[in-house]
């Protein structure tokens, strides 16, 4: 199980080939990239050091718990991040297909309700604004019960 | 009791700081009456609504008891991912 939470860029083609050398017959992944609109500058992302490593660490092992999965690998950056820039990998192998889907959706539904991560967004003149957790993320997490 | 009170996102930013050490009165149980508490101090905490906590680096509801408890954190709903 790899967690872990920093300031650096990662290389996805990496960590995919390190989970695709396990053994197992299927490796799933999700990654997450900055977006914006127009006016959007950059986005900062907080968390709470003391807890996150451990937040997520509980996460990859109730999937793994659930899904016997071979291997389970979670990066989130945190800092100052720009249009474009990855911001999360969820990546999970397993024997099957459906197992590394399914623990992969179940992780990074439960990493956007449970892991204390906060975005805040600036735009090109310099406001910024917290961005708002959205409902929608709740009931994604809750379809996993 | 002296506890450890961290405060993150735009909840460190209405209060000022990212933390203090507060001797807690004993008559506190759970972390909706150290909320109210607080809110003597900092008006932030008079709407709870908007406010998610944390007990000793987990995450716990507003019932949560907060005995024996050593950090206690608050925080709004998370948005990693």
């Amino acid at each position: 199980m790899i967690v872990r939470i920093g300031p650096e860029d990662f290389d996805t083609g990496a960590e995919l080939a390190r989970l695709e050398a396990l053994g197992g017959g299927a490796v799933a992944s999700f990654t997450g990239i900055v977006r914006g609109g127009p006016d959007f500058e950059s986005m900062t992302l907080d968390h709470y050091p003391a807890m996150t490593q451990a937040a997520l660490e509980a996460l990859a092992n109730e999937a793994n718990a659930r899904w016997q999965l071979a291997g389970v690998t979670i990066i989130h950056r945190v800092g100052e991040l720009r249009k474009g820039e990855r911001i999360v990998l969820v990546a999970c192998a397993s024997d099957h297909r459906a197992a590394a889907l399914d623990a992969c959706a179940f992780l990074i539904d439960n990493l956007k309700t449970k892991a204390p991560f906060w975005k805040k967004e600036r735009d090109v003149g310099g406001i910024e604004k917290w961005v708002d957790a959205r409902e929608s993320d709740d009931e994604a997490a809750s379809r996993w019960g | 009791m002296a506890v450890s009170i961290l405060y993150f996102a735009w909840v460190r930013e209405a209060i000022g700081t990212d933390g203090e050490t507060l001797d807690v009165p004993a008559s506190l149980l759970t972390v909706n009456d150290l909320a109210d508490w607080l809110a003597l101090r900092h008006p932030v905490f008079l709407d709870k609504s908007r406010l998610r906590a944390a007990v000793d680096q987990v995450m716990a509801p507003l019932s949560a008891p907060i005995a024996g408890a050593t950090e206690i954190a608050f925080f709004p709903p998370v948005t990693g991912g």
